[in-house]
């Protein structure tokens, strides 16, 4: 599992209070760990702080609310380690 | 500061965009309908309107970075210390300062002292939303322009 997975999973697990070991790869945030909003908000924050990036959480909902998007490709851990990675890599 | 219309800020002498820092005062009433309740025989303004303090304090410095296009709305509250009591006549001095400007959130460090001493301090998250309602925007701008220029 990446570095990045592992670091996401731990701070879900600390700001929501989902047992670390229920979060894999697969795991839809909203769907299967039924993360809230206002969780999600909170993960958020500790992600952009952790990380150094401004996840762009504004136009992913607003794509996902349009047709443009599915849930999945920003919501799905996997996924969203992946757009996190490619965030990162953005700013160096 | 007048308890009973949540307005909790009477002045603003400084906002500072580039540092995102908002400094504000605020005078408790001598009088207030809240006190009659909280509590009879001893007023103390209630610890959360000292955190409503701090959340419009703040609110009004992300609309500030924002040039008043939408509304920062009080979501998550944490680490929030009211550390004395707070009764009539209190002056207030708050400060706000922008931690995080995320993307359709941000998050705040805001505190209120009285005489140098600090009497509350909290981490504040809002989300940013549209105006929820017609008129609203227009009311903001002219009680926080109201709100600066009484500073001067």
């Amino acid at each position: 599992m990446s570095d990045t997975f592992n670091q996401v999973a731990d701070i879900i697990a600390d700001t929501s209070e989902i047992p670390r070991e229920e979060i894999t790869q697969e795991s839809h945030t909203i769907d299967d760990l039924g993360i809230d909003s206002l969780d999600f908000l909170d993960i958020v924050f500790a992600i952009d702080k952790d990380f150094g990036i401004k996840i762009p959480l504004e136009t992913w909902t607003q794509e996902v609310n349009d047709g443009k998007a599915s849930t999945e490709e920003y919501f799905v851990m996997k996924n969203l380690c992946a757009k996190i990675d490619e965030l990162v890599a953005a700013k160096s | 500061m007048q308890l009973e219309y949540f307005q909790m800020i009477d002045k603003i002498p400084n906002v500072d965009l580039e540092a995102k820092t908002l400094e504000a005062n605020s005078t408790v009433p001598d009088e207030s309908t809240v006190f009659e309740g909280h509590f009879p025989g001893h007023p103390l303004v209630p610890g959360v309107l000292m955190i409503e303090t701090m959340a419009q304090a703040s609110g009004i410095l992300i609309m500030h970075t924002i040039d008043f296009e939408k509304i920062p709305l009080l979501a998550i509250v944490k680490e929030a210390k009211i550390r004395d009591f707070v009764g009539p006549g209190t002056k207030l001095e708050i400060k706000a300062r922008i931690e995080h400007e995320g993307s359709g959130y941000a998050v705040t460090r805001a505190e209120i002292r009285s005489e140098g001493k600090r009497i509350a301090n909290a981490q504040l998250t809002f989300t940013i939303m549209p105006f929820p309602a017609e008129g609203l925007q227009d009311t903001i701008k002219r009680q926080v322009a109201e709100m600066r220029a009484d500073a001067v």
